[in-house]
């Protein structure tokens, strides 16, 4: 093996960058080619987005960005500077108890290996924003950004009606008091 | 306080046990993002390996000059197969007897082949790297066609292999050539075709494609110098067999090897194997002392690290006139890229492929499997089936569907025509298989009734007449797949690995609250075997399985087994649960006896714990028991609850099913409609629906992308077409179809719970039925036999030859 002399001496100028995560400020010193999902995954310790194609196809990276779903493989960190971005591991109550789609993905059987799982849960939870209460058309439409190679979409589907269900009972009652 | 003393029912439902649609255990983490996968992991120091590539499929390397690599920032270091050799291993064995090459060693074999490995303080100073490094080459012929693999004139590709007139498998007729392996009676199927009142013939080729799991291949390999340990932390099916590779080809003792496998990010088969990525980041790791993280992109992954089926099947069914088959006739030429590295059991170069026959009662067979080098990559890999069974369903389900068609028969009355029968079982097939259970007839029968087979032919009747009067554009097609899957490899008399038999093995230890865990050789990848395992153990020694801990992946705690893939879990580790749970509840037994001051004999076992015969109030919960395991043991009994059982299956299991598929097609664009898509699986005793359904649904949806579209395809000087996803046809949730699923149960005999397994049966089965509703819907047309894969484009193609556009 050749060694290089070059250690350390990694020189390409860093920006510096503020965003808010899962409702937490964060800052960090990046170079400008760096992606949003290795400042999430490496930077941020966030892991819970995944990184599947490379090639903006799968989804598995998908983060919520002010209030829009986007594929963190796809974009530089410094592209998110101010932003507000939502990831997973943002996704639970603050108490702890899961959100209706974590909890419908378990009940309807939604996953199994668990890699896409993060990315398709964010992708629903903005679509779930954006049409509280989609058709089974609308939902393999809206979800068709991201690739799943274990669960055939059929039990997401109805792990994403269950949500919705449940999160649209949550409103009725919550206007109903 | 009273409390009521729960029923038995409470106390089954109390356990989760097998039968239950309990929910997984798995999915706590893989929602919240706490799953916990190779490019998760970071460790002190950690480097980044990455691949400089051959841009040519068959090219001599003239030359490598790493010097401007070495001054890009971050860069440390750059191996090439110069450097490899000096610890010997610039090749490596591959798992079918072959060698291949962990970087290019004077020449290169495929695009997008291993050249360098260039390491770095991080992923972009890696990719930095890799651009920096030249690489001479000087271009090749090149062979992309395996019909033209052994033209005398053809080009050599596997120099090393020079004057070898023999391989691993016996005679080698080529240059070119791996092995040829023949199986049956070659005498008596000739002489059944010499007889034949009707014969067909049709090259039935399985195109070639990749498991592609979402998850790419990927590692982290640390060697402590001190310690003189290597720490290989892999998206690994078969850690054991990894960790024994890496002994002997690193030559560091197996007990300082540590191989651990996280989770999984589906595999499907393409983690099976051993890749030069994993080598290059060991002993990248052994020269700078540090962690080096190799991870693959989804280029690399579709155009290197194996590739599945390419097996090209000339079919031939004898029959008579009646439709009674006579005789079947197989000859395969199959492609394995520039080196043979298929993961089969080391006495089945081709895999189980003799399953052929399929759930037919064929009186004699003979199959040949001839196999060749290309200029392509690597494998192939069993993706999600059992090794080469796919390839076997496919060639048979639409050979039937052929006969059908010559004989003027439906095809679903020609396969319950000549379906093994229930009384048969255990059947012993043509080409030398013990099958062990089944019931064709009642499984047919009821899938046909689910979707009122009898109606969808008259429907089609008409509308083939309106499509002939030239009242419609749009064809129909009603496919049936009747399929016989081979799992569960194997027994060590036939079945190992590099010389490793193919057993697996389960440690449970049960604490002394009855509390369990259990630690096991076989290793998820998304089959949730956190969940049904526990379900196995829970039904077996009466503890809940919320109380059982399931472990897999680490070999320094998990007892030595051959991992996941050919839907072994089930057959073998689930034997082994089973096993090792009996012995649990035999020393419970002794020790139950003992607290109730019976004897043994006197006690039988009710659900969660012993009673004593006749006296129902006498009872002894396997809770207490495990207590009085650890803490007042019978005098002379070793204190303890726990046991292994490393299980050598004495057959293996044959799940089969009934899939019936129907479609619409546009004969003027090609796009096809599923209409309706009904899979009945038998895989014996059933042990979480929920589960099964799930992974019914996964194959079925491979299998939908395989037979519709999904492949890796070359251009004709070895460029990948299909090397992405823009390209690589991965189905979204809009062109799924969707699955309905049903079941009978015919529990394996062989087996102590019964089960068969289930992952990989919608894959073999769906492929099948797919391809036969298209080919059906073209049938009354003129059409005998459409290739795969039926994409849009080939539709419309396959139309035009039949002069559907004039």
């Amino acid at each position: 093996m050749k060694a290089s002399e070059n250690v350390g001496e990694n020189a390409m100028a860093k920006a510096h960058l503020k965003m808010k995560v899962n409702g937490r400020e964060v800052e960090g010193l990046v170079e400008p080619r760096r992606l949003l999902i290795h400042f999430l995954r490496e930077d941020l310790a966030l892991t819970g987005a995944h990184i599947g194609c490379d090639t903006t196809h799968c989804g598995a990276c998908t983060v919520d960005l002010d209030g829009k779903s986007v594929k963190s493989c796809t974009m530089f960190a410094v592209q998110a500077e101010g932003a507000s971005i939502t990831t997973i591991e943002g996704m639970a109550n603050a108490d702890g108890s899961l959100h209706p789609l974590q909890e419908g993905f378990r009940m309807e059987h939604g996953l199994q290996c668990g890699f896409c799982t993060p990315g398709m849960i964010l992708r629903a939870h903005r679509l779930l924003q954006e049409n509280p209460n989609p058709s089974e058309e609308e939902i393999r439409f809206g979800i068709s950004g991201n690739l799943c190679r274990c669960t055939g979409y059929q039990n997401i589907v109805k792990a994403i009606q269950y949500a919705a269900a449940k999160m649209g009972g949550a409103a009725c009652k919550e206007a109903a008091e | 306080m009273t409390t009521a003393t729960p029923t038995r029912a409470e106390r089954e439902a109390k356990l989760e046990g097998m039968g239950c649609k309990r929910k997984r255990v798995e999915d706590i983490r893989f929602t919240q993002g706490r799953g916990n996968y190779i490019d998760d992991l970071k460790l002190p120091g950690m480097l980044f390996g990455d691949f400089v590539r051959s841009p040519y499929a068959h090219a001599r390397v003239k030359r490598i000059d790493t010097s401007k690599a070495l001054k890009v920032p971050g860069v440390l270091a750059v191996l090439t197969a110069e450097e490899l050799k000096g610890v010997n291993l610039a090749w490596m064995p591959t798992l079918a007897g072959d060698v291949q090459m962990v970087l290019a060693d004077g020449k290169v074999l495929f695009q997008n082949q291993e050249v360098a490995f260039v390491v770095a303080e991080d992923r972009y100073a890696a990719a930095d790297g890799v651009e920096a490094v030249e690489v001479e080459y000087e271009e090749l012929p090149v062979i992309v066609d395996p019909f033209k693999s052994m033209a005398l004139d053809a080009p050599v590709l596997r120099e090393d292999l020079a004057g070898k007139t023999s391989g691993t498998h016996g005679p080698r007729k080529h240059h070119n050539h791996i092995f040829e392996w023949s199986v049956g009676d070659k005498a008596g199927t000739d002489a059944a075709f010499q007889n034949a009142e009707v014969k067909i013939k049709e090259l039935i080729s399985y195109h070639r494609t990749h498991p592609s799991p979402l998850e790419t291949c990927q590692c982290v390999a640390a060697f402590d110098k001190v310690k003189g340990e290597l720490t290989v932390h892999g998206t690994f099916q078969a850690p054991h067999v990894i960790r024994t590779v890496a002994s002997l080809l690193s030559k560091i003792p197996e007990h300082k090897v540590h191989v651990i496998s996280p989770d999984i990010g589906g595999g499907f088969g393409n983690k099976v194997g051993a890749y030069p990525g994993y080598i290059c980041a060991i002993v990248a790791s052994i020269v700078t002392g540090k962690p080096v993280k190799w991870v693959e992109d989804r280029i690399e992954n579709l155009t290197s690290t194996s590739f599945a089926r390419d097996y090209h099947m000339t079919t031939e069914i004898a029959a008579t006139r009646d439709g009674k088959v006579t005789g079947l006739r197989v000859y395969a030429l199959t492609d394995h890229g520039g080196f043979d590295a298929c993961a089969n059991p080391s006495k089945f170069p081709a895999g189980f492929f003799s399953i052929v026959t399929g759930s037919y009662d064929f009186p004699v067979a003979h199959a040949v499997v001839d196999a060749v080098y290309t200029n392509k990559a690597p494998g192939g890999v069993a993706y999600r089936c059992s090794l080469r069974v796919t390839e076997a369903a496919y060639a048979i389900e639409r050979g039937m569907d052929i006969l059908a068609q010559k004989l003027n028969m439906d095809p679903a009355e020609l396969r319950l025509k000549n379906f093994i029968r229930r009384e048969q079982f255990p059947y012993q097939s043509a080409l030398g298989w013990e099958y062990d259970s089944g019931d064709y007839h009642t499984a047919l029968n009821k899938a046909m009734e689910a979707v009122g087979y009898r109606q969808l032919r008259a429907e089609q009747a008409a509308k083939r007449a309106a499509f002939k009067r030239g009242e419609t554009r749009e064809i129909m097609g009603v496919g049936v797949s009747f399929f016989t899957e081979i799992v569960g490899a194997g027994p060590s008399r036939n079945c190992d690995i590099l010389g490793l038999a193919m057993f697996d093995s389960c440690e449970i230890r049960v604490h002394p609250t009855g509390a369990a865990m259990a630690r096991m050789g076989s290793k998820s990848q998304g089959q949730g075997h956190e969940t049904t395992y526990a379900q196995i153990i829970a039904s077996e020694i009466g503890i809940p399985a919320d109380d059982i801990m399931i472990e897999e992946g680490n070999t320094d705690t998990a007892p030595y087994g051959i991992g996941t893939f050919g839907s072994r879990s089930t057959p073998v580790a689930g034997a082994a649960i089973a096993m090792a749970s009996r012995k649990i509840r035999n020393k419970a037994q002794m020790i139950a006896a003992y607290m109730l001051e019976v004897h043994e004999g006197d006690l039988e076992w009710d659900i969660d714990g012993f009673r004593v015969k006749g006296l129902p109030e006498r009872f002894k919960g396997m809770k207490e028991i495990a207590w009085a395991a650890y803490n007042s043991p019978p005098p002379g009994m070793e204190p303890g609850l726990e046991a292994v059982s490393y299980y050598d299956p004495p057959n293996m299991t044959f799940p089969f099913g009934a899939y019936i598929c129907v479609m619409d097609i546009d004969v003027d664009t090609g796009v096809y409609k599923v209409r309706r898509f009904y899979a009945l699986d038998d895989c014996g005793t059933r042990i979480n629906p929920m589960i099964i359904e799930g992974q019914v649904h996964g194959g079925l949806t491979e299998a939908f992308a395989i037979a519709m579209g999904q492949e890796i395809r070359y251009d004709e000087i070895g460029n990948v077409l299909t090397g992405s996803f823009q390209d690589f046809f991965v189905p979204t949730a809009v062109e799924t179809p969707h699955w309905e699923t049903d079941h009978t149960v015919t529990p394996s005999p062989h087996h102590p719970i019964g089960a068969k397994g289930v992952g990989e049966s919608p894959n073999v089965g769906g492929v099948p039925a797919f391809s036969n509703a298209v080919n059906d819907a073209f049938s009354f047309l003129g059409s005998t036999h459409i290739q795969m894969p039926h994409d849009y484009w080939r539709n419309w193609m396959a139309a035009k030859r039949l002069g559907l556009h004039e």
